[in-house]
């Protein structure tokens, strides 16, 4: 029998059930135990970038090639036809007959389901304005189970910028299925966003809303930490709120010995670099995991069993 | 049953009454109504007597659907829509919830790539306590019913 998402669009964190997350996740945990370079054999994967994302685009490309596939594609508009004015519906309809599955990143929020709607090849969403980027969220679940050996029942920090941070609100829906348990802390005005709490509340997953780092610090298993952006803030407010959501190597003394701190990266200030050493950072192994994640994605939409 | 009572002045079509006052001209306008090049009357304002005012639309010729007239449940809840044949009854749509709206009304949020391509918008509808949310199936934004019928 065919693996679920064969043949799938991977647009949206919603879409997938509890299981299928589950098995995206072990499937990008035995690629990084054993690498395939198989997998995408004979397969041509279009990586079209209509918005730039360096990292991104470079991850999604390593992994194809990684797996035995080929890349076509471009990394920004200006020179498409897009710049042109040819709508993104018929430049999918045309690159989808080029391709076995087209990658895309696009800064129009939905742009990746508008495709998929004209695509005749599996879209994966690389992002699409503020709304989704399901591979982050894929990442972030494979290292969490990585390093807590399950999804089921964690304790979860998000800090800073919790209302404009996709990255946040797409990995507590997920994790909303696994009946995780989540502490928020960030500054009011960067609050999570009702639909989220919404969503929270419906799937009865409890939430705490905290002050500081410190205070959750010793609860959790997990710190996720995002970046509090200057230019959200007018100047006499960010004074106010200005490091209080950085995180020091003195804070971590009372923390678990499975406590793990995750961060999408780039980081700026919001992290010491003296934290890096502490056997708690995982931000950069996360980022590795990336072509993992990307790879069970790929593997999965394109073979009927990985 | 049989249902005899005539519409006043109106043969054939629909009558679309109890429409809240202020709400009839939106109604036209986004149904279109009055592109169909057919016979249109209008009554705004006229007295209710359990709305106080209230607007009033009947369209010759053209029989609304059920799938049409669930999406007037969205801004006139309790209107009624009759469909009329030889000038008698012979339709009345209960209103209910759509599960969808499509087409109707434009996504409130500017980045919303159903702005820039040839589809039409999509919501998805759900009725919780105090209000109805719609939530758009491409940005998968939701949004406040008031919030999308306000957007020209
Ligand atoms: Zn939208």
């Amino acid at each position: 029998m065919a693996n679920p998402l064969f043949r799938k669009h991977i647009l949206s964190i919603p879409d997938f059930s509890r299981e299928e997350l589950e098995l995206i996740v072990d499937t990008a945990a035995r690629l990084k135990a054993s690498p395939r370079d198989d997998l995408l054999q004979g397969r041509l994967i279009a990586s079209c970038f209509f918005e730039p994302s360096t990292r991104t685009r470079l991850s999604f490309e390593t992994a194809i090639q990684r797996l035995g596939g080929r890349v076509i594609g471009f990394d920004n508009a200006s020179n498409t036809s897009t710049k042109k004015g040819e709508t993104l519906s018929d430049s999918i309809r045309i690159i989808s007959s080029y391709a076995d599955a087209i990658v895309m990143r696009h800064h129009k929020e939905g742009a990746a389901r508008l495709a998929s709607e004209f695509s005749e090849v599996p879209v994966i969403n690389g992002g699409d304005g503020a709304n989704q980027h399901p591979s982050q969220t894929l990442l972030d679940l494979f290292t969490i189970r990585e390093t807590q050996g399950t999804l089921e029942g964690l304790s979860l920090a998000f800090v800073g910028d919790l209302k404009y941070g996709r990255t946040v609100h797409s990995l507590a829906q997920a994790l909303s299925l696994f009946g995780c348990r989540f502490y928020f802390v960030g500054p009011e005005a960067l609050a999570m966003p009702d639909y989220i709490c919404e969503m929270l509340a419906e799937r009865g997953v409890s939430y705490t809303l905290a002050e500081t780092i410190e205070e959750v610090i010793p609860e959790v298993d997990v710190l996720y930490m995002t970046r509090v952006q200057k230019e959200r803030f007018d100047e006499a407010d960010y004074q106010k709120i200005q490091g209080r959501f950085v995180l020091r190597e003195d804070m971590l003394k009372g923390a678990r010995d499975n406590m793990k701190i995750l961060h999408p990266l780039p980081r700026v200030d919001e992290i010491e670099t003296a934290v890096d050493a502490s056997p708690h950072a995982y931000y950069f192994e996360q980022a590795k995991n990336g072509v993992f994640a990307r790879q069970a994605l790929l593997s999965l939409v394109l073979n009927e069993t990985v | 049953m049989t249902i005899t009572r005539t519409v006043e002045g109106l043969k054939n079509g629909t009558v679309i009454d109890h429409i809240p006052a202020g709400q009839g001209l939106r109604i036209l306008r986004l149904f279109k109504l009055a592109e169909l090049g057919e016979r249109v009357n209008v009554g705004f304002n006229l007295s209710s007597r359990h709305m106080g005012a209230k607007d009033l639309i009947k369209v010759e010729n053209v029989e609304l659907t059920e799938a049409q007239a669930n999406e007037l449940a969205l801004f006139a809840p309790k209107a009624t829509v009759n469909v009329i044949r030889d000038s008698e009854v012979v339709k009345k749509h209960k209103l209910a919830m759509p599960a969808t709206i499509e087409g109707i009304f434009a996504c409130p949020n500017s980045n919303c790539i159903s702005h820039v391509e040839p589809v039409d918008s999509f919501f998805y509808v759900s009725e919780q306590t105090n209000d109805i949310k719609l939530k758009c199936k491409y940005c998968e934004k939701g949004f406040s019913k008031d919030i999308v019928t306000a957007v020209e």
